[in-house]
């Protein structure tokens, strides 16, 4: 079994809550105790119908507004895959938490309310998964109960959204469109005989045939040093291992790899997880690695085959997320935190302001704002070893932080 | 503990480490951010309840360190509630594994007139912990508690970070929470201030009770099937035993056979009916449950944004 994350994003009002609560409630995995809770806040509302949205919007403000304001995470399972929906607001302010909920997710969910069709809040969302590169994105055309389950209707919709297919960036995504109601529960996780030119699967469907090699792309290994173990007893004198996650690739025993920034070459000698040896290190396996020479390590430091280095370089250029109220602007000094390592930079040019949602009108500015998204060049106090973010979806990234507040501030994409 | 890392053996093994079972991938992520808080910070610990979170917890940093001991101490908020079964468990786990406990009481609390005790039919020392809480983390200048909550139990926790930032009143401001992008972590703080850590927040309680069958983890004798006087209130069972929850002359005592899904505060915590007296038989039980964990902790029905409330105050 397996897990898949995946992001939502749909405007106020295109129903996301209501099709999570579907999906929970068809896939039997809301509690009859939560269920109850739903039944019984719905009668005091006064509604006929169960309101799902109830099962997900958990903060107060949240149920006063009847809107969902901040990343929440949502857990079911079945007996092919565990699932974690990232459920990601759609207000236009709040770019910055479908970055934050696209950036760890597999998959994504847009919703598009059938009456509406492509909205510019379709744009958005669109452009944020693409420029994020998630590899699988369902366009879920939902309320079809509310346009008679019209087909012309959604080709319609469908034909917009390949319009904007055609200007993304990241070709490589897939992208399946779906024809649901969550009200109604049409296509979610069940057929439905509503829609009979509809051959496709089920929203749940698709998700289950999900494979490995449809979710991550191949990539080289890169492993960070997290942390380094020495235990310094009898039994383990001269143990002193390299713990940290393995990312993008395998390591195996035998593997010659250099060391950066020193780059000083060895092997790997063994490979740890918990107590025992293993051969070889599949990506995201949080292990410990002791190396044949007795070589100068230390947090931040970074691992990688001798026959594939990243790029080690004191200055980059990034696609900035902007996430905070105070602008960023040239001159101004950020930690950028690139993995585990930790580097003071100054930002060299703000080059132009990206429009998000594809009008292509982009814009000069000196500053960024709260959720603009802009090319920007830093310099750093000391190397990075980074590929590119479209190369590599972990070693091309980085988060800002800022040195008066130590709030995350911003996301970075190398270029 | 099943085993002790100086125990075991090490075999070599020629076999590939795998991330694709579910388990695995949650326990690998788990591992990384352990390590994260002992890299990111100076002096953290662990907060151990005695409860299957915090147990899982602990299996996790030991693997995280392996063969080095697990660089910080584990503390419990002692509320003087605690079911005597988990009290035995915990002393017992931390000599074997030879690790620093400390202990605070909610009673010390009480005595020093910090805290008032609840009184009636509801009362509980649930809430009361976490001004015991908070004076252990300024005493001991933690900057780091590591704890065992996670997403799936309650709603305002489903949007709790993995590091939650708490101010100098260590409060949760849950409109001021910092993004977490990609898997990095971002620790930095101010003095003063801390953060919550929660490395199993993507797990579900299956998930748990099947990592602590996988790994064969003793866990206290309290979850799995046991006789006990008990009696009924609000159509939950609660223990008749030691005299610590709160019961009603004609609210009457029956012997039942029962278990426990979650061992919190005795007062507020309610058994359920169940045979199930293996953990194998756990785990199917918790497979075909159709009532979540936290539907046993009246500490949430108070009102529907009680969890939430409770954590803008400090609570874990």
């Amino acid at each position: 079994m397996e897990v898949l994350k995946i992001a939502t994003a749909g405007s106020v009002d295109d129903g996301k809550s209501t099709l999570i609560g579907r999906m929970l409630y068809d896939t039997k995995s809301l509690t009859s105790d939560k269920l109850e809770a739903i039944e019984k806040t719905s009668k005091q509302k006064g509604y006929d119908y169960l309101d799902f949205s109830l099962a997900t919007d958990g903060l107060v403000a949240e149920r006063e507004q009847g809107i969902t304001i901040d990343v929440a995470h949502i857990y079911f399972s079945t007996a092919k895959k565990s699932y974690i929906i990232a459920d990601t607001p759609g207000h236009v302010e709040y770019t910055r938490n479908m970055v934050t909920g696209a950036s760890t997710s597999q998959a994504a969910i847009i919703l598009i309310d059938a009456r509406k069709g492509v909205i510019e809040q379709t744009n958005r969302h669109f452009f944020i998964n693409n420029l994020l590169r998630i590899k699988d994105v369902v366009v879920a055309i939902n309320k079809m109960d509310l346009v008679d389950y019209s087909e012309e209707t959604y080709n319609a919709i469908k034909a917009d959204f390949e319009e904007l297919m055609a200007k993304r960036d990241y070709q490589d995504q897939k992208i399946t469109f779906i024809p649901v109601s969550a009200l109604k529960g049409d296509n979610v996780v069940n057929k439905t005989d509503k829609t009979p030119w509809y051959t496709g699967p089920t929203l749940l469907e698709h998700f289950e045939a999900l494979d490995r090699k449809d979710i991550f792309n191949a990539g080289t290994p890169r492993f960070p040093v997290q942390y380094v173990i020495r235990p310094k007893t009898d039994e383990h004198h001269d143990f002193r291992g390299f713990a940290g996650k393995v990312y993008g690739g395998e390591l195996s025993v035998g593997d010659e790899v250099v060391a950066l920034p020193s780059q000083t070459r060895s092997t790997i000698k063994e490979i740890y997880f918990h107590d025992k040896k293993y051969k070889t290190a599949s990506r995201r396996s949080s292990v410990t690695i002791t190396l044949d020479d007795e070589i100068n390590l230390s947090r931040g430091d970074m691992l990688v085959k001798a026959n594939d280095l990243p790029t080690v370089d004191k200055q980059f250029t990034a696609t900035i997320s902007w996430m905070d109220s105070l602008p960023l602007a040239a001159g101004n000094k950020y930690i950028v935190q690139h993995g585990v390592n930790k580097v003071l930079a100054k930002v060299e040019q703000v080059h132009h302001k990206i429009a998000p949602d594809y009008s292509g009108i982009d814009s000069e500015t000196d500053a960024l704002g709260m959720n603009d998204i802009a090319q920007v060049s830093f310099r750093l106090n000391k190397p990075i070893f980074y590929d590119q973010f479209k190369n590599h979806r972990t070693n091309g990234s980085f988060i800002l932080i800022d040195t008066k507040s130590n709030s995350t501030v911003g996301a970075g994409f190398i270029q | 503990m099943s085993n002790t890392s100086t125990e075991l053996e090490v075999t070599p093994s020629i076999e590939l480490l795998k991330d694709t079972s579910h388990i695995n991938a949650l326990e690998n992520e788990a591992i990384y951010i352990i390590r994260e808080v002992a890299a990111q910070f100076e002096k953290p610990v662990l907060l151990f309840s005695g409860g299957k979170d915090s147990i899982t917890l602990v299996r996790l940093a030991q693997k995280a360190f392996w063969p080095s001991k697990i660089p910080f101490p584990l503390m419990h908020i002692d509320t003087g509630h605690n079911f005597p079964e988990t009290i035995e468990f915990r002393d017992r786990l931390v000599e074997e594994l030879g690790l620093e406990l400390i202990v605070r009481n909610v009673q010390d609390s009480i005595d020093q007139g910090k805290v008032k005790e609840e009184s009636g039919r509801y009362s509980s020392r649930n809430s009361l912990q976490t001004t015991t809480l908070l004076d252990a983390i300024e005493e001991f200048k933690f900057d780091a508690c590591i704890g065992g909550a996670r997403r799936d139990e309650e709603k305002a926790r489903a949007k709790e970070r993995i590091f939650s930032v708490r101010d100098d009143f260590g409060q949760w401001d849950e409109r001021n929470q910092r993004p977490e992008l990609f898997d990095m972590l971002n620790g930095q703080i101010e003095l003063g201030q801390n953060v919550r850590v929660f490395p199993i927040s993507n797990w579900t309680e299956l998930d748990v009770w099947s990592y602590i069958k996988e790994e064969q983890i003793e866990i206290p004798s309290i979850y799995f099937a046991h006789k006990r006087k008990t009696f009924l209130r609000d159509g939950m069972i609660w223990s008749a035993e030691d005299g610590i929850v709160f019961r009603e002359e004609d609210e009457v005592v029956e012997e039942r056979l029962v278990r426990f899904r979650t061992v919190g505060d005795m007062s507020c915590t309610a058994a359920v009916l169940s045979d199930a007296e293996t953990i194998d038989k756990v785990v199917e039980e918790i497979r075909d449950s159709s009532i979540s964990e936290r539907g046993a902790r009246i500490d949430d029905k108070r009102s529907e944004a009680a969890m939430e409330k409770r954590k803008q105050q400090g609570y874990f």
